[in-house]
């Protein structure tokens, strides 16, 4: 059934067929994982779910809050089927996801991204900027989510260039040489929003340098907590980068550590859209009842594709609103969505210490 | 303490008063200018008629009326003075704590340097308020040249300079707040009152609470104990422990009292994301099992065994594990040094003190009946605090 979805457009199927093969797919990890994942099976038993009981929706399902895979290392294969560790991208200090991948999850992973991807792109691989520096992808078998990133996106790409060196300046002769050689080509720019933003758009932007790039695509991910502190929306991103070098296609991704592959591309309207892998949920932050459309709510991701470790049903800390469902205007089945940000830690009242934190 | 002044953002007194007070001679405790003072605040307070819309600040000024307070003026003697400059650094997240601290170390005679919460509570404010224009009469020139109330940042100056200039210091606000204040010295015959975190268990007697109490009273009384104040403060109980041989019905009563008295409780999605989190976490590596009733404003985690380990998975904004005791001994694995309050429904409270007194426990300083457990007492976390902040003349 998963290789049935890999056969289908990753925007083809419409809400009642998505809804029946996501419950098949999602029923059947989550009694997979129950089986294989002591920590798992713990877990839902103190839940009160039987797997053995069966649901009429995957939005039934048992779902777990993210930040678990930053505290309980969750695996539901052998230590030697392990075939990669991939970690998030804590900032320092913070604990980081750990995430068990056998052969079978990654290389789903990656054929769920190169379907999604390739319908934004087209079949044909692209010369590709990568706004990011070599040393990311230093260690292959314990990587960043940045690295995962990297690696992820760079079979879309027919000759690669990074845009950064180590010390994340801009290497602008190389571009405009790579630029020179690949005149009349379409470009492909990938990486990391605040990366962009901060040592590519800003570089250009101080520099004398024009590059021409109104015919590039650029893809970017890793959201937008750090820009907005910044008071930079998406609009501001996008004018400022179609003003340093006329790129006029940009979109945004939203995706995580705990569910590679299934990202979440910004379609031409400007939607977050799900893909046939996978789903989003909006939550209710009371209850965690499912939200009507254009209610906010707290983001629950489902995904077909892991099958080494228990993140098939996740909930973010993100928040936001389904916009609508099988009818954007861009053309796309399934959900479309906006986010808001993330969930902001609750003021209590109460003696319960809240200074100390205050002083790192 | 003259160059740090400038780092304060005073609300009551101000540096010239803040300079002299560690020279002043401290009070006798229980003086009568204290007990003055104490009058004329809950007289304020109460014609202010804040209270209304304050309970906090309503339970404040009843408490601080002499009244209530002076039949422990007996228990003290007449021969102890102040000890001299009490510097309170404040929870930085309940509006009021610091009223009671700074109450405690006047009565025991001592002039007051307060930190405030960070916050800007509302509570806060009208409390500095009313001390202000009480002061402003000139009827209380004594204490108001013993009393500052300030707030500052993270300046480790400022903590260095009031800790070096202080004969008591008292901290509340847990364990990373007592560790942070710790690293700036004190003079070698200043001593230290620490609050760091504590928790909270209750004991209920099922068949007492079925036979007699009144089911949303004592609801009431379990909501004031826990979620008036998020389940967050350290006497507010996070395990329960079921006696008796009905605890299955009473729980069916109970809960549902409880839920009823929850409809205007709201959760952030943070809150309840840390609750689901928590009971995973928990979940994991423990057999349990969760009740949830409708939503997510009660999370009941029955658990069929009792590890000490437990208490590092407590969970606030109504997060609760259950238990089923047969004795009184099985209470015992929690009652370890953080845990703090022991509030009970159907107990008699001489008699599980008698308990705790025999198994000797390094925890549990207060046993309280259901609602009462935020009751602020002179004697907190088991120190005695008139005493602990007043120094005894001694005659052979």
């Amino acid at each position: 059934m998963l290789n049935e979805l890999f056969n289908t457009a990753p925007y083809a199927l419409a809400r009642a067929e998505k809804e029946k093969t996501l419950t098949a797919l999602l029923t059947r990890l989550t009694a997979h994982h129950y089986e294989k994942c002591r920590e798992y099976r713990a877990m839902l038993d103190g839940y009160g779910f039987s797997p053995r009981r069966p649901v009429d929706s995957y939005y039934d399902l048992p779902f777990l809050p993210v930040r678990l895979f930053k505290e309980l290392t969750l695996s539901s294969v052998g230590a030697d089927e392990v075939f990669k560790t991939l970690t998030s991208s804590g900032t320092t200090g913070q604990a980081v996801s750990k995430i068990c991948l056998d052969r079978i999850t990654a290389a789903n992973q990656q054929k769920a991204l190169v379907k999604i991807i390739s319908s934004f792109l087209g079949s044909a691989r692209l010369p590709l900027i990568i706004i990011d520096c070599p040393s990311v992808l230093k260690n292959r078998h314990s990587f960043s989510a940045r690295g995962a990133g990297v690696l992820g996106f760079s079979i879309f790409g027919a000759e690669r260039i990074y845009a950064l060196d180590d010390d994340m300046n801009l290497r602008v002769d190389a571009l405009a040489d790579f630029l020179r050689r690949h005149a009349g080509e379409r470009i492909l720019l990938f990486g990391f929003t605040f990366l962009i933003w901060r040592h590519f758009y800003a570089a250009l932007q101080e520099s004398a340098l024009s590059l021409d790039l109104t015919d590039g695509i650029m893809i970017h991910g890793g959201g937008w907590k750090k820009l907005s502190d910044q008071r930079v929306s998406p609009a501001v991103f996008k004018a400022g980068l179609q003003a340093v070098c006329g790129l006029e296609r940009v979109h945004d991704y939203y995706g995580m550590a705990e569910q590679t592959g299934c990202v979440y591309v910004e379609c031409e309207k400007g939607y977050l859209h799900a893909s046939v892998f996978s789903d989003i949920i909006m939550r209710r932050p009371s209850d965690l009842k499912v939200c009507a459309f254009g209610e906010k709510g707290v983001a629950e991701v489902v995904s077909v594709l892991p099958h080494s470790y228990c993140g098939h049903a996740l909930l973010t800390e993100d928040e936001g609103v389904i916009v609508g469902e099988d009818d954007c205007a861009c053309g796309r089945k399934g959900k479309y969505f906006t986010l808001t940000g993330r969930i902001k830690a609750a003021e209590l009242r109460g003696c319960g210490d809240t200074y100390a934190a205050n002083f790192s | 303490m003259r160059q740090i002044s400038a780092k304060l953002d005073f609300v009551v007194g101000d540096a010239a008063v803040l300079a002299r007070m560690p020279e002043l001679p401290p009070f006798r405790v229980f003086d009568d200018r204290a007990l003055t003072f104490l009058r004329a605040l809950a007289a304020e307070l109460f014609a202010a008629g804040e209270g209304r819309t304050y309970p906090d600040l309503a339970a404040f000024a009843f408490w601080c009326r002499p009244s209530s307070l002076l039949p422990l003026r007996e228990k003290y003697g007449r021969a102890r003075l102040g000890r001299g400059l009490a510097f309170h650094v404040a929870p930085s997240n309940v509006p009021l704590n610091f009223a009671y601290s700074l109450v405690a170390a006047l009565l025991a005679g001592n002039a007051n340097a307060v930190r405030l919460p960070a916050r800007d509570f509302a509570q806060t404010a009208l409390m500095g308020a009313a001390l202000n224009r009480l002061l402003a009469t000139g009827a209380f020139a004594d204490v108001a040249a013993r009393l500052c109330l300030f707030r500052y940042g993270h300046e480790r100056e400022a903590t260095d300079a009031l800790s070096a200039a202080c004969a008591s210091r008292l901290i509340w606000g847990g364990d990373d707040t007592v560790a942070e204040i710790r690293k700036s010295p004190l003079p070698p015959r200043a001593n230290e009152i620490t609050f760091p975190d504590r928790y909270s268990i209750c004991l209920i007697h099922s068949e007492r609470y079925l036979a007699d109490y009144d089911r949303q009273r004592t609801a009431q009384d379990f909501f004031n104990d826990t979620y008036l104040n998020d389940q967050n403060a350290c006497t507010a109980p996070r395990l329960i422990f079921w006696f008796g041989g009905a605890a299955e019905r009473a729980r069916a009563v109970f809960w549902p009292a409880l839920r009823e008295r929850l409809e205007r409780y709201t959760l952030q999605a943070s809150q309840t994301v840390d609750k689901l989190a928590g009971f995973y976490r928990y979940a994991a590596q423990a057999p349990c099992r969760l009740s949830l009733d409708g939503d997510c404003k009660i999370f009941r985690v029955a658990v069929p065994e009792i590890s000490p380990d437990i208490t590092n998975h407590f969970q606030n904004s109504g997060y609760f594990y259950e238990y089923d005791a047969r004795d009184l001994e099985e209470i015992l694995p929690v009652c370890g040094r953080k845990c703090q309050t022991l509030s009970y429904i159907g107990f008699d409270g001489a008699e599980l003190r008698e308990f705790v007194l025999a198994a000797a426990p390094f925890g549990v300083d207060r046993i309280v009946p259901v609602g009462r457990t935020m009751d602020f007492s002179l004697v907190w976390d088991g120190v005695d605090l008139v005493r602990t902040l007043s120094r005894e003349v001694a005659l052979p």
